[in-house]
C-alpha cells in the first residue's frame, strides 16, 4: 500500500531529494560558486518534472488515505507552477550575479517552495493543505529578505512573515472550527458532513478559511502586504511571487471550495464574489497614483486575482475552467513583463520609475512594441490573449447568474486600462529623458519577445490550453 | 464536588490567572514566570483529559525551552517596556472594542453550535485504545507519514533560512589559524640587530 502511495507522490519526492542532495553537495564543495549551475540545473529539472507530469496522464488517484490527490486539475496547476518557476529562475540568474545576490541556497529554496505548492494543489486534507502552505510560505519569506543589507528587502521579508503568520492563524482557526463541526479534516469527510443547511459555527470556519486563503492570493481587503513586498524584494523574486505562488494559492482555493465545501456552493459564492469585486476595483484604482513599476505590478496582480476569483465565484465547472485559463495567461503575461522590468537599468543600476521609460520606443522599438503588446494584454484590449482570459471569466460569471459581477468586472477593467496605457503612452509619446541602458541580457529579451508573441499568436486556439483546462475543471467539479 | 472536578477547576482557574497576569504584570520577568505557571497548569488539564504525553511535551518543550528562551530574551535585550506600554494604552480602547465584538460574535457562533450528521463515526478513535505514545507513534509514523516528512522539510527550510539570513563570511577580519600559529618560527618572524650607540640602522 505504501509503495502505491509513494508512486503517486513521486514527483514531489524526486524534487525534495534533488534539493537535499544539491544542498549537501554545494555546502561541502564550492558553495556559492555552484549557484549559477544550480539555477540552470534546477530549472532544467522543473521542466523535466513538468514534462513527466504532462505525459503521465493517469486518472484521479488518491494517496495516504485521501490526504493527497493527483488528478488532472492538480496536474494542470503543477505544470503551470513548474514551468513558470523554471522561467523565473532562468531570468533571475544574470540579474542576481550582477548584484552579488546569487547564493546557492536561492534555487534550492525555490525548489522547496515549489514542492510546497505542489502539495497545496494536491491537498485532500486540511492538514496536508496547511503543511504545503507553510512549506511554500516559509521559503518565500526567506527569499523575500535575501538582500540582507537593504532595509527595504528586510522590511519586505519581515512584513510578509508577520502578515503571513497572521493569515496562517486565521486559516488554522477556520480549520479547527470546521473540524469541530464535522469531526474530520479530510475533504471527502467534510463534504459528506456539510450538506444543505450548515450551522453558524461552520460558516464562521468557512469565512476564516477563505480569509486566510485570500491573504495568500492577495485579494482585497487582505492585500496590504503586496505592494510593499513586491517593491522591497529583489526584482527576480518579485517576479517569482507574482507567478507560481499565485497559481498554487488559487488552485488550492478552488480545491478547498469544491472538494470540501462543494455541498454549500451558495454560501461561499457570495463571499468570493465580494472579494472579487473589491479586488478588481482596488487593484484598478489604487494603481493610478503609483510611479514605481513594481508597485504597479503589485496592484495589477491584486486586480487580476479579482478576475480569477470571479471565475471561482461562478461555482461551476465552466468557472473553474475560466479561472485556470486566466491564471495560465496571467502567468505568461507576468513573465514577459518582468523580463522587461529586469532589463530596466541605467548605468548598471536597476530603475523602477515608470517616468524613466519616456520615449523608450525611439531607442528600442522592438522591446517597446513587445511591452506594448503585453500591456494591452494585461489591460484586456481585444486582439490580445489577455482579452480572452477576461472574456472566459466574464462569461462564466454571467452564465452562473452573476451578471452584476460581470458588469463590475468590465467597469474595473476600463479603469485599470488607464495605468497600463499610461506606460505605453510614456514609451511612445512622452518627452525625452535620460536614456536607459541598452539591453545586455539576451535571455530576458527572448522571454519578453516570446511572451509577447504568445499574446498575439495564442489568439488562434490558446495553444490548446482550453480542452486541457476543461478536463481539469471537470475532474475537480465532477 | 468530586476530586476530579475540583482538580479541573483548580487547573483551569490557575491557567486563566497565569494568562491574565502575563499580560498585566509590570515587570517583564514576572510576566514570563506567570506564563510558565499558565503552561504548567494547562499541562495539568491535559493530564485530566488523558493526554499524558502531550502534557509532558508541554512541560519539556514549552516550559523547559521556550519559556526559558523568553526569559533570556527579556533579560538580555534592553527593551523599554514602559514605552511599549504607553504605546499600548493609546490603542487600548479600540483594541478592547474589537475584542468585545469578536467575543460576542464567537458567543453567537459557539452558542448555536451543532454537529454535522454522522460526526460520531468520523470522530471514532483512529487507532486502537492504547497508551498515548503507542497511539501517537502509530498515527505519526504510519498514517500521517507524509505530513511528518513534510514538517521535516519545513524545519529544513527554517534551518536554511536562518543560515542564509544571518551567516556571513567577512574577509576583513583576522581569524585564528591554529596550524599557522603553531608553526610560527621566531627566527623568521624577527631579526635581532646590534645597534651601536649614536648610530641608526
Amino acid at each position: 500500500m505504501i509503495s502505491a502511495d509513494i508512486q503517486i507522490v513521486l514527483p514531489e519526492i524526486a524534487l525534495a531529494v534533488y534539493a537535499i542532495t544539491a544542498l549537501l553537495a554545494a555546502v561541502y564543495t564550492v558553495k556559492d560558486g555552484a549557484a549559477s549551475l544550480l539555477v540552470w540545473l534546477t530549472s532544467g529539472i522543473f521542466v523535466l518534472v513538468a514534462a513527466w507530469l504532462m505525459t503521465n496522464g493517469a486518472d484521479a488517484q488518491t494517496a495516504f488515505d485521501g490526504m493527497f490527490v493527483a488528478d488532472s486539475f492538480s496536474r494542470f496547476a503543477k505544470v503551470t507552477i513548474l514551468l513558470s518557476a523554471a522561467a523565473v529562475l532562468v531570468m533571475s540568474e544574470q540579474y542576481m550575479v550582477a548584484r552579488n545576490l546569487l547564493r546557492f541556497e536561492y534555487p534550492l529554496l525555490v525548489v522547496f517552495a515549489v514542492v510546497g505548492m505542489m502539495v497545496m494543489v494536491s491537498a485532500g486534507d486540511l492538514m496536508s493543505l496547511y503543511m504545503g502552505l507553510e512549506l511554500q510560505s516559509l521559503s518565500l519569506y526567506v527569499v523575500a529578505s535575501l538582500r540582507r543589507d537593504s532595509v527595504k528587502s528586510t522590511e519586505a521579508g519581515l512584513k510578509y512573515f508577520v502578515l503571513g503568520a497572521l493569515s496562517s492563524g486565521l486559516l488554522l482557526y477556520g480549520a479547527s472550527l470546521t473540524y469541530g463541526f464535522t469531526g474530520t479534516t479530510l475533504f471527502s469527510g467534510i463534504m459528506a458532513g456539510v450538506q444543505d443547511q450548515p450551522s453558524l459555527g461552520l460558516l464562521f470556519g468557512l469565512v476564516f478559511l477563505i480569509s486566510g486563503l485570500a491573504f495568500k492570493v492577495s485579494a482585497a481587503p487582505f492585500h496590504m502586504w503586496t505592494p510593499d513586498v513586491y517593491e522591497g524584494s529583489p526584482t527576480p523574486i518579485t517576479a517569482f511571487f507574482a507567478t507560481a505562488p499565485k497559481v498554487a494559492a488559487m488552485a488550492l482555493f478552488a480545491r478547498l471550495m469544491f472538494d470540501a465545501f462543494g455541498g454549500i456552493t451558495g454560501d461561499w459564492q457570495q463571499i468570493i464574489a465580494f472579494l472579487s469585486v473589491i479586488s478588481m476595483f482596488l487593484g484598478s484604482i489604487a494603481a493610478i497614483g503609483q510611479r514605481d513599476i513594481k508597485r504597479l505590478m503589485a496592484y495589477s496582480s491584486i486586480a487580476h486575482m479579482g478576475y480569477a476569483l470571479m471565475g471561482l465565484a461562478a461555482g461551476t465547472a465552466l468557472g473553474v475552467q475560466a479561472m485556470l485559463i486566466y491564471m495560465a495567461i496571467y502567468v505568461t503575461m507576468n513573465i514577459g513583463t518582468f523580463a522587461f522590468i529586469l532589463g530596466m537599468q541605467r548605468d548598471g543600476r536597476p530603475v523602477t520609475d515608470i517616468q524613466s521609460l519616456k520615449m523608450y520606443a525611439k531607442d528600442q522599438p522592438t522591446r517597446a512594441l513587445a511591452m506594448l503588446v503585453l500591456m494591452f494584454s494585461l489591460a484586456g484590449v481585444p486582439p490580445m490573449v489577455g482579452f480572452f482570459g477576461k472574456l472566459y471569466v466574464l462569461r462564466a460569471a454571467y452564465d452562473a447568474g452573476l451578471a452584476w459581477l460581470a458588469v463590475a468586472g468590465v467597469v474595473a477593467s476600463v479603469i485599470g486600462a488607464y495605468y497600463y496605457l499610461r506606460i505605453v503612452y510614456y514609451m511612445y509619446f512622452g518627452e525625452e529623458t535620460e536614456k536607459l541602458d541598452a539591453p545586455s541580457q539576451p535571455i530576458l529579451g527572448a522571454f519578453l519577445i516570446a511572451s509577447a508573441l504568445i499574446m498575439v499568436v495564442g489568439v488562434v486556439n490558446l495553444f490548446g490550453v482550453e480542452p486541457i483546462a476543461a478536463a481539469a475543471a471537470a475532474a475537480l467539479v465532477n | 464536588m468530586t476530586p476530579f472536578v475540583f482538580t479541573f477547576y483548580l487547573f483551569a482557574i490557575t491557567t486563566i490567572m497565569g494568562g491574565l497576569m502575563t499580560v498585566l504584570s509590570r515587570n517583564p520577568v514576572h510576566s514570563v514566570l506567570w506564563l510558565i505557571l499558565a503552561f504548567l497548569s494547562s499541562a495539568g488539564l491535559f493530564v485530566i483529559l488523558g493526554a499524558e504525553f502531550v502534557a509532558m511535551l508541554l512541560i519539556i518543550v514549552y516550559v523547559g525551552a521556550v519559556a526559558v528562551l523568553f526569559l533570556f530574551v527579556v533579560m538580555m535585550l534592553d527593551v523599554d517596556f514602559a514605552e511599549l506600554k504607553a504605546e499600548m494604552s493609546k490603542y487600548l480602547p479600540l483594541g478592547l472594542l474589537i475584542g468585545v465584538v469578536v467575543l460576542m460574535q464567537l458567543a453567537i457562533a459557539v452558542g448555536a453550535w451543532s454537529f454535522s450528521d454522522g460526526i460520531d463515526a468520523r470522530l471514532a478513535a483512529p487507532v486502537p485504545d492504547t497508551y498515548n505514545t503507542t497511539g501517537l507513534g502509530l498515527l505519526i509514523y504510519d498514517r500521517y507519514i507524509i505530513l511528518f516528512q513534510l514538517s521535516g522539510l519545513i524545519l529544513l527550510v527554517a534551518m536554511i533560512g536562518a543560515i542564509v539570513l544571518t551567516l556571513r563570511h567577512r574577509v576583513d577580519i583576522k581569524r585564528q589559524n591554529v596550524m599557522a600559529q603553531m608553526h610560527r618560527d621566531p627566527k623568521l618572524a624577527m631579526e635581532l640587530k646590534d645597534v651601536k650607540p649614536g648610530q641608526g640602522l
